[in-house]
């Protein structure tokens, strides 16, 4: 390291990718980031103080090597960069632009001054990458002869199965839905990330090896018991998928839908894919979001962008202070009022308050029924999207096919690393983890991926008969 | 005898001694009674340099060595009607007996038997008369039965000396298989036979006895017919109190004061001879002498046999003397060319005897003296008109009248004194070594049979690796990301060892999870105490990296000087340069032949493959030896998927070894061609087991890789290894490279002892761990990585430099400090107790500590029953840490909260400013109870001193023992610069060692000038855990400190090469149960306290220390950590984001952390200790100190590694009486009557002159008033003169040591060594009584290191000082006429005038100040080190003049008042010198405040 490098942070002022303007972007579907100069991604590399103790290195899921990257950042050797950023990421152009960063909370810069851009330097390496033609799929020199079948194609999914393949295995993806990425092609909107690059990881991977199986619902279209005739081993992968519902009176009524309904919707449209399903669309409409996390703020976005008269969203928390006592929080993830992108872009934010019913006209909701410090309140509503996180997997679908246990929090039980109570099964994921973020599904998919490699290598395993 | 054996981790082999010597002779050799009675007043008055053990009527032996005092014998024989040959031609043979009459009976017929054996006569036994009155009952019970055997010339031999041969044969075959016999015969005091001496000239008297009791003991000494033209004497201080007679001095030819350093080697070297060497003068009989050297022997007892070998196979005297301890040659350009000759022509022949070492010695017929290369001992020698010598380690130890001494000088280094008694003559160093230098063409031989690598012809180099390839074989060889990133690249860049910052928290390499490198598994060892380490850098002029590659002649043959020699100028070779050593053959008319031998083994086997594969490499060497093939190269080049380099240190250590057994080493020469070395660590660990030479193949081909833009990487990296090896060597104080080789100068720590004993063997090992199997299958485990297909993800993270996921584990962690954090800033004990959970149950894998569990003493107790945390934290200490490496608000703060609650905080080297001195309104003390003492002395003054509590002697440090530093110039702001009395923006060294400590003595005369300065402080000695510290600490002790610091490796530090940051130094646990084994074996522990430091984190880890020993405990990192430290690793960049490390203003800014926060946690700590306590049993910490029962060992059995670690010797509790901890220290006062007389005339009259007599046992004169007058005056003192003292004679050590503002002292006569050391504001003058018929520039009036971190004050000496004279002078005014080598070294302030000429190494790392020599032979330009100053002409003429009629008024100087009689000319002769930094920072009006770097 260089002596002007290991005092920029001095000179230097934190400088980030900034949204596009909100007027003009809540007109597209566009990605709302735009990206930073190379240089300057370089200089503000620079700041990094490569510490003794990286915490940010710890307070990142995937391990990512921060500092070593940001080095060659730094230094202008982006493919080296680009080696080590892959080192522990497979998919760094996703948690580029989705992950909530909690290596930038963690950064020793956050400290008494303004973190290091992290994960804009972690995008500006693999985006340059894809650029120049850097990424190619890197086949493993021979097979192992080892099947295995993935159920779910998310981000844990993708992770688990690229590993396998490099690692000389045959991974099979099978998913439900008509393409590939779970809820980073239907969960996200592609104002946060652009589906293009989905299909070009995909490609790579198919590249190396992965089959992917589209539109194939394992338990509906082919059985578990007949994947674990036809594969040495089988990976769950399927997300956690069930919503969590809000029972409150009015509740059946037309115009409230889940958020994960809505957002689904949403990006076929955007995807070109018309639904035959009853439409579920914001324009004109007053919208009224319940939760205030990720989801809630995709709901948000997409609605404004469909054009919603209003846009409400509601927490049932206080309001989190304004910034946190670092003394005590730093370099935890810290409770503290954050705003979106979409939150950005418009509409109201109400904190501390419960629904209590649902208030209908014809069958279709009105109003929301809410309460505040004991006094009552309605909001008036005429879409509404329940965006209040995930209780588990689905009961009902493979889980329950491959008769795995789970715990009381509705994951999968994993005894071993990532070994289910059943043999040959294995989970990672939210499945297995319960609802997360990206960042921890790559990580999931990657460690189980290595668990699935050694159990391949032990001789007991070896000599089970497909 | 009753010293105790090996128990535990007390080893008798790692003993110490050092002392005072000296010897008086008559030139002409005529002999008379009264020598030897000089001899012995000698030895009275180098008392004080003893040592004194837990009964102080026991010494720790004296001794003396005279001619056959014929007469006396004569006498005897008469009586006895014996009939005596005539002298000559009988030999007497000084016994040592057992004391059961059985044993003694066999050791008495064993000599008759082979004294008749070889053919001489045995004549008789003569019992030694002696007088045991006075003597100890130790002593007495532990006394030989002592007799002597006369034994005549028989008729087989031609003369004198081939007498002396014969005598040699007979003692070696009658002493060398005792221990054996001893065994056999079960008779075990046989084994203590001895024979101090045997020979027709000189005959040794010496025993456990003080040096008073010499002479009673002895009547023989004092009997008139008892007559000897010299007497050699010696007084020993040992580390030990172990009583035993046979390790006193003198040995047969020599008395030593000082320390071998490569002793291990040296053996080794001279045992691998066996098969080599062969003399046409000793003929058959040199077969019956093996060993030459016989192990368990002290440095001493070895060196004087290599002489005796040297002697007897025809060397002379002071040839032999030249050949062990050479000068310093290699690069001394100043050196007459023959002499140069001389000395390279011997190098080949044998190593040297490396280490601080003043050396009297004699056969009887000769006498003299020799100094080390770096003249690390004093010798101080007078001659007199009467034709007496008498030399010794002190000035004034015979009263001789002034007006007799016709000339005092000493020794320089690597000088020699010689009297020739049948000559009648003294011949000085340059005859003698001239004579012997011209003795034969050294020159032409050389020219002839010496080669130099680089000469050779190119012989090509091999194809470079692809790609592909290097990140295979890097995995192979178990790189990382790191040591790309901390070593190749920037050692390739800057040729320099990198640095690095904080402590280690990680593993020792045995409990790592994660394969680590063989070398790993070794320690280097380094000086403390009993030896200096050397300043590479600024002494470079001493040290040497030229390698010898190849067979070397015969040490004792005639054609030594045909032998061919293949040298290289440093032992890194390049891969061109290995081409041309494999390719030797062709040329040098094939007196070299070189084979590769393959150090690879087949990657489907197990351990007995890796065994099979060494067994094969030794056999290979063997056959190819003996095949006359004369270079091996052991070679890993052959790694492929199938083939596993063997651990280069196994394969080098095996072979070495392996042909030192057979005694065929000295017939080749052994050449590492390794992937897997890169660290300068790694090459210091090939050349300690042997290796040559060293090609680093892979190293150069990954730099090749990855190092672009710079010229030449890798001679970049050749230049930065050999700083390292240099830096080293040096930490260990050895100078050249030749006698590093093979000494193994390592401790192992977790490798089995099998595995020591066959492939390292004499490596000390503490701790048992890993055996070939464990070893293999870490080689296998790299091997995998590189090889397998899988994962191609690059190289692995390391993480040991800094923290990674899946890299090395490391104590602190990102959860570690939050929670640590978290709990003292928001006060949240059960944050607390996660961190406290966290590093002790990670420390399992992590520290020895972590292996060890808690076992109750009784049932629990209620913890209300358990003393106060408010009592625990009292206990408790903050580390030494500089204001300077750290910011005033982290030092503050230390400070602050350590006094708020009773705990003490330590300066560091640093000094402290005088505001925190004084406590604030409200009671707050900013003041560290704890003033260190370090080597650079910065801000050292007398009122430093005196308020202190306790004052601590940092001997080493835990990040980097046996080590200097440096604070660059930009981090010398003006704050900084007032404290330390120095300038801004000028850069300061600490150097390596102390200058006044280079031996067990000195640091006792440097704990009685502290003592003396503040007789209420406690005095502390500050160790670094290694082998052998507990013997170190009982020396410690026997100086009379009160207090022993034991600091671990793990310790911090602000800035340290990375070598050093982990190879060096063990963990806590070792020393720590070492000192307190050792001290409580000598009944030494009750006196001392013991702190145990480095790393400490938690109660837990409070608990386990005091278990196994410590009464105190010290904290850094981790109250460090509660003020805010985030282990950023930043430290030696200044750029430290938390405002901790950093003199930066905006950084500093940053700075949150509260006194409460570290209160905080020194008391979660003694909470958590308190619960400990409870469960365990105990009440009070006491209790608990030294209960090594109440620990067991915990089990690793599923530890793929580690589970042969076993840490049963630091549980081992000696079996005797004896206090097993601290006691309270009884009161002291001091009564020195000049300062007595001076401080009760400053009571009465406010002003005081005394005139007084002293002499050399009169040490530190003006110290204990000086610091009544600071704690009095302050720093400010008094009026200059108020109190004056005229002294007569000579004084003894530290004369005027710390003197204070307001005091003069003026002595007429002479001094020892460190006058004015610290002076700190008074005035010396030294001068000669105006009776003295000898000019002043020709005769030494001060010994060594005089004005040593002088902070100000004025000293005026008339005649020439020793060495490094003003060494790291801050502001002292001195005047002188001369003075010996590195004079102004460090220098960072004052002024020093010379107007004599200055020794060589002048002005070396002086950074301020100004000096002015008169050098009218243009003598300067050569003597001068010019790295840091300039020559220039004289600027402020009016200083120079004023001080030196001020010289001329005072001393009365005959050369200050000719020069001042032609002033001008004069004037034109003074050279100015002045330090590049000093010059700009005065050029420099205003000195920039520290930005960051």
């Amino acid at each position: 390291m260089t002596m002007t490098q290991a005092t920029a942070f001095m000179a230097t002022a934190r400088s980030d990718r900034i949204y596009r303007d909100v007027k003009e972007r809540v007109r597209d579907w566009h990605e709302v980031l735009s990206p930073l100069e190379a240089g300057e991604v370089s200089q503000q590399a620079e700041r990094c103080m490569d510490c003794g103790i990286p915490f940010c290195h710890s307070g990142c899921p995937v391990n990512n090597l921060i500092p070593d990257w940001n080095e060659l950042a730094a230094s202008g050797q982006w493919q080296r960069a680009l080696d080590r950023l892959h080192a522990t990421n497979n998919f760094p152009e996703f948690t580029g632009r989705v992950c909530p960063a909690p290596c930038e909370a963690a950064c020793t810069l956050n400290l008494d001054d303004a973190p290091v851009t992290i994960k804009t330097i972690e995008c500006e390496i693999v985006d340059r990458g894809f650029r120049e033609g850097w990424i190619g799929p890197r086949v493993a020199p021979r097979g192992t002869g080892k099947r295995i079948a993935i159920v779910g194609s998310g981000p844990a999914g993708l992770a688990c199965a690229q590993q396998l393949a490099r690692a000389g295995h045959s991974p099979t993806v099978f998913e439900k839905a008509d393409r590939v990425g779970g809820l980073l092609r239907y969960g996200i909107p592609d104002f946060k990330l652009d589906k293009s690059l989905i299909d070009r990881r995909v490609a790579q991977m198919e590249a190396e090896g992965v089959i992917f199986r589209t539109a194939m619902e394992v338990g509906v279209s082919v059985s578990v018991e007949r994947l674990l005739d036809d594969y040495h081993l089988l990976v769950l992968a399927g997300g956690a998928e069930e919503p969590r519902d809000l029972e409150a009176p009015g509740r059946e009524l037309k115009g409230i839908h889940f958020a994960m309904d809505y957002l689904t919707q949403a990006n076929r449209r955007v995807a070109g894919l018309v639904d035959d399903d009853e439409s579920i669309v914001a324009s004109g409409r007053h919208v009224v979001v319940i939760g205030g996390g990720d989801t809630g703020s995709d709901c948000i976005g997409t609605a404004h962008r469909q054009g919603a008269a209003s846009v409400t969203q509601l927490e049932i928390l206080t309001q989190p202070p304004l910034s946190e006592d670092k003394s005590v929080t730093w370099p935890n993830w810290p409770m503290k009022l954050r705003t979106s992108s979409s939150q950005e872009e418009g509409g109201s934010r109400e904190f501390s308050i419960g629904t209590t019913g649902f208030r209908g006209d014809a069958g279709r909701v009105s109003a929301v029924m809410c309460e505040r410090d004991g006094q009552e309140m309605e909001i008036h509503a005429e879409l509404v999207l329940l965006a209040m996180g995930f209780t588990g997997v689905a009961r009902d679908g493979v889980a329950g096919s491959a008769k795995v246990r789970l715990t009381e929090r509705d994951t999968i039980e994993t005894l071993g690393p990532y070994q289910t109570s059943v043999p040959r099964i294995f989970a990672c994921g939210d499945m297995r983890r319960g609802q997360s973020l990206v960042v921890w599904a790559i990580r999931e998919g990657r460690e189980c991926a290595a668990a699935v490699s050694r159990a391949l290598a032990a001789p007991k395993l070896q000599s089970v008969e497909r | 005898m009753d010293e105790p054996r090996v128990q535990g981790l007390y080893d008798p082999r790692h003993e110490h001694d050092s002392c005072g010597m000296g010897f008086v002779a008559h030139v002409k050799g005529a002999p008379s009674n009264d020598i030897i009675a000089k001899g012995l007043q000698i030895l009275a008055s180098l008392d004080h340099r003893g040592g004194v053990a837990a009964d102080p009527t026991i010494g720790d032996g004296a001794g003396c060595l005279i001619q056959i005092p014929d007469a006396l014998l004569r006498a005897w024989a008469v009586e006895q009607r014996i009939n005596l040959p005539p002298a000559g031609d009988y030999a007497v043979a000084m016994c040592f007996l057992p004391r059961d009459s059985a044993s003694r009976e066999v050791a008495e017929a064993r000599l008759e038997h082979f004294v008749r054996l070889e053919g001489q006569v045995f004549i008789g036994w003569r019992d030694v008369p002696v007088n045991a009155c006075g003597l100890g009952s130790a002593v007495l019970n532990s006394a030989p039965v002592i007799r002597q055997a006369l034994i005549g010339r028989g008729p087989n031999v031609r003369d004198q000396d081939a007498f002396e041969r014969k005598l040699l044969a007979i003692r070696k075959q009658t002493q060398n298989p005792l221990e054996k016999l001893a065994e056999q015969q079960r008779l075990p005091g046989l084994a203590d036979f001895y024979i101090p001496s045997f020979s027709s000239r000189t005959i040794v008297y010496k025993g456990l006895l003080l040096p008073r009791q010499l002479g009673s003991f002895y009547s023989d000494l004092t009997d008139p017919l008892t007559k000897s033209a010299l007497a050699m004497v010696h007084q020993r201080f040992s580390t030990n109190t172990f009583p035993s007679w046979r390790l006193a001095h003198p040995y047969r030819f020599i008395a030593h004061n000082g320390e071998i350093n490569t002793v291990r080697g040296n053996v080794n070297w001279m045992n691998a001879r066996r098969r080599t060497l062969e003399s046409p003068l000793i003929g058959a009989d040199l077969d019956k002498m093996w060993p030459i050297i016989p192990h368990g022997q002290s440095d001493t007892a070895c060196l004087d046999n290599a002489l005796e070998l040297l002697v007897a196979g025809g060397y002379p005297l002071a040839h032999a003397m030249m050949l062990l301890i050479p000068e310093a040659w290699a690069g001394n350009e100043q050196m007459d060319p023959a002499r140069r000759a001389f000395y390279e022509f011997h190098a080949a022949l044998m190593e040297p005897w490396d280490g601080p070492a003043a050396i009297a010695f004699t056969d009887g017929r000769q006498i003299g003296a020799t100094l080390d290369r770096n003249g690390l001992r004093p010798a101080r020698f007078c001659l007199t008109d009467d034709d007496l010598v008498v030399m010794a380690s002190e000035s004034g130890v015979l009263p001789i009248p002034e007006e007799k001494i016709t000339r005092k000088w000493r020794l320089q280094p690597g000088k020699m004194l010689l009297i020739d008694l049948e000559e009648g003559r003294i011949v000085d160093d340059d005859e003698v070594k001239g004579r012997l230098a011209e003795a034969e063409p050294y020159g032409d031989w050389l020219r002839e049979t010496q080669f130099n690598l680089k000469n050779l012809p190119s012989a090509g180099t091999e194809q470079a690796t692809d790609a592909a390839e290097l990140t295979r074989l890097q995995r192979a060889f178990g790189y990382t990301e790191e040591d790309l990133k901390f070593f190749l690249r920037p050692m390739a860049e800057e040729p320099d060892d990198p640095i690095g910052s904080m402590g280690t928290d990680t593993p020792v390499a045995v409990l790592s999870k994660r394969p680590r490198l063989l070398y790993e598994y070794f320690k280097q060892n380094f000086a403390q105490v009993t030896n200096p380490p050397i300043d590479p850098i600024r002494e470079s002029l001493v040290m040497s990296l030229v390698s010898m590659i190849g067979p070397r002649p015969n040490l004792l043959g005639r054609h030594a000087g045909t032998h061919k020699r293949l040298e290289v100028s440093q032992p890194i070779l390049t891969n061109e340069d290995l081409e041309k050593i494999r390719s030797i053959g062709d040329h040098l008319d094939g007196a070299f032949r070189t084979i590769t031998l393959d150090a690879t083994w087949p990657s489907n086997g197990d351990a007995q493959a890796l065994e099979a594969a060494l067994q094969r490499l030794c056999w290979e060497a063997t056959e190819a030896v003996l095949a006359d093939i004369n270079v091996l190269v052991l070679s890993d080049r052959a790694v492929a998927p199938n083939r596993i380099p063997i651990p280069a240190a196994l394969a080098i250590g095996a072979v070495h070894h392996h042909l030192i057994r057979q005694g065929l080493r000295m017939q080749t020469g052994l050449v590492a061609e390794t992937g897997e070395a890169r660290e300068v660590h790694h090459m210091c660990v090939l050349a300690g087991y042997g290796a040559e030479a060293i090609n680093p193949w892979l190293a150069f081909d990954t730099i090749d890789d990855i190092v672009s833009g710079v010229p030449d990487p890798k001679s970049n990296y050749v230049k930065a290894l050999n700083k390292g090896i240099l830096k080293v060597m040096s930490k260990m104080g050895i100078s050249t490279f030749q006698s590093y080789c093979g000494a193994q100068i390592f401790d192992s720590i977790g490798i089995s002892s099998t595995l020591v004993e066959r492939y390292f063997f004499g490596t000390s090992s503490t701790v048992e761990g890993i055996e070939l199997a464990e070893l293999a299958e870490e080689c296998a485990r790299r091997h995998r990585s590189g090889y397998s297909t899988v994962d191609d993800d690059g190289l692995a993270v390391g993480g040991q430099w800094a923290h990674r996921i899946g890299g090395e584990a490391h104590a602190w962690t990102p959860d570690s400090i939050a929670n640590l954090q978290h709990a003292v800033r928001g006060n949240l004990p059960e944050k607390y107790r996660a961190f406290a959970r966290e590093i002790n149950e990670q420390e399992g894998p992590l520290t020895l500590r972590g292996l060890l569990d808690l076992r109750p003493a009784g049932p629990p107790v209620a913890i209300e029953d358990v003393e106060p945390a408010a009592d625990i934290v009292r206990r408790f200490a903050t580390g030494a840490m500089s204001f300077g490496s750290i910011s005033r608000e982290a030092h503050t703060t230390l400070a602050e909260a350590m006094n708020s609650i009773g705990g003490r905080s330590n300066t560091g080297e640093g000094g402290e400013e005088p505001e925190r001195f004084r406590v604030g309104s409200e009671g707050v003390s900013f003041r560290s109870a704890i003033k260190q003492v370090a080597s650079g002395r910065f801000g050292v003054t007398t009122e430093y001193l005196v308020n202190a509590d306790e004052l601590q002697i940092k001997i080493a440090q835990g990040a980097k023992p046996g080590e200097g530093g440096q604070l660059p110039g930009h981090k010398v702001d003006r704050e900084i610069a007032k404290v330390r009395h120095s300038t801004p923006g000028v850069g300061l060294i600490s150097p390596p060692p102390h200058h006044d400590i280079y031996s067990i003595e000195d640091l006792a005369q440097l704990i009685h000038d502290l003592r003396h300065v503040n007789p209420a402080a406690r005095i502390s000695v500050k160790l670094v855990s290694e082998v052998g510290v507990g013997t170190v600490a009982a020396g410690v002790a026997k100086c009379t400190a009160d207090h022993i610091t034991i600091s671990g490796f793990e310790g911090g530090t602000g800035a340290s090469p990375l070598t050093s940051l982990v190879h060096a130094g063990l963990p806590w646990e070792i020393g720590l149960a070492e000192a307190q084994q050792t001290l409580v074996l000598n009944g030494l522990r009750g006196r001392v306290t013991l702190q145990a430091d480095g790393g400490l984190r938690t109660g837990r880890d409070v608990a386990i220390a005091a278990l196994l020993g410590a009464d105190e405990f010290g904290f850094a990192t981790a109250p460090l950590i509660a003020a805010g430290c985030i282990m950023m690793r930043k430290c030696h960049l200044n750029t430290c984001p938390v405002g901790i490390a950093t003199q930066d203003a905006v950084l500093r800014a940053r700075f949150t952390g509260q006194p409460g926060h570290v209160v905080n946690y020194f008391f979660y700590v003694a909470e958590e200790l308190r619960e400990i306590m409870a469960a365990l049993g105990t009440r009070r910490l006491e209790e608990m100190i030294g209960r090594v029962d109440l620990l067991e060992i915990k089990s690793l059995a599923d530890h793929w590694k580690a589970k042969g670690v076993d840490l049963r010797s630091l549980l081992h509790q000696p079996t005797v009486e004896g206090s097993r901890r601290a006691t309270p220290p009884c009161a002291r006062s001091f009564d020195v009557p000049v300062d007595k007389a001076l401080l009760e005339g400053l009571d009465d009259d406010g002003s005081a002159f005394v005139e007084l007599h002293v002499s050399n046992v009169d040490r530190s004169i003006g110290t204990v008033a000086s610091g009544e007058i600071a704690r009095r005056f302050g720093h400010e003192g008094l009026p200059p003169g108020t109190l004056r003292a005229r002294l007569i004679g000579t004084a003894g050590q530290s004369f005027g040591a710390f003197l204070s503002r307001g005091l003069t002292l003026e002595l007429i006569g002479d001094a020892n060594d460190y006058v004015g050391k610290g002076l700190s504001g008074g005035c010396l003058i030294v001068r000669p009584p105006e009776a003295a018929r000898r000019q002043a520039h020709e005769n030494i009036i001060v010994g060594n290191t005089c004005l040593y971190g002088a902070i100000e004050g004025e000293a005026y000496f008339a005649g020439v000082a020793g060495e490094r004279f003003a060494v790291r002078n801050s502001g002292a005014v001195a005047v002188v006429e001369g003075m010996g080598d590195h004079g102004c070294e460090y220098m960072t302030g004052g002024v020093v005038v010379s107007i004599g000429s200055v020794g060589r190494n002048f002005a070396a790392g002086m950074s301020g100040g100004i000096a002015y020599v008169w050098d009218p032979d243009r003598q300067l330009q050569r003597q001068c080190n010019h790295t840091s100053v300039n020559l220039e002409p004289v600027e402020d003429v009016d200083r120079l003049l004023e001080l030196v009629q001020h010289y001329g008024e005072v001393t009365g100087s005959q050369r200050a008042l000719a020069l001042l009689a032609n002033w001008p000319e004069a004037l034109s002769q003074f050279v100015q010198i002045m330090p590049h930094e000093y010059r700009r920072a005065l050029t420099d009006n205003a000195v920039p405040e520290v930005k960051a770097a």
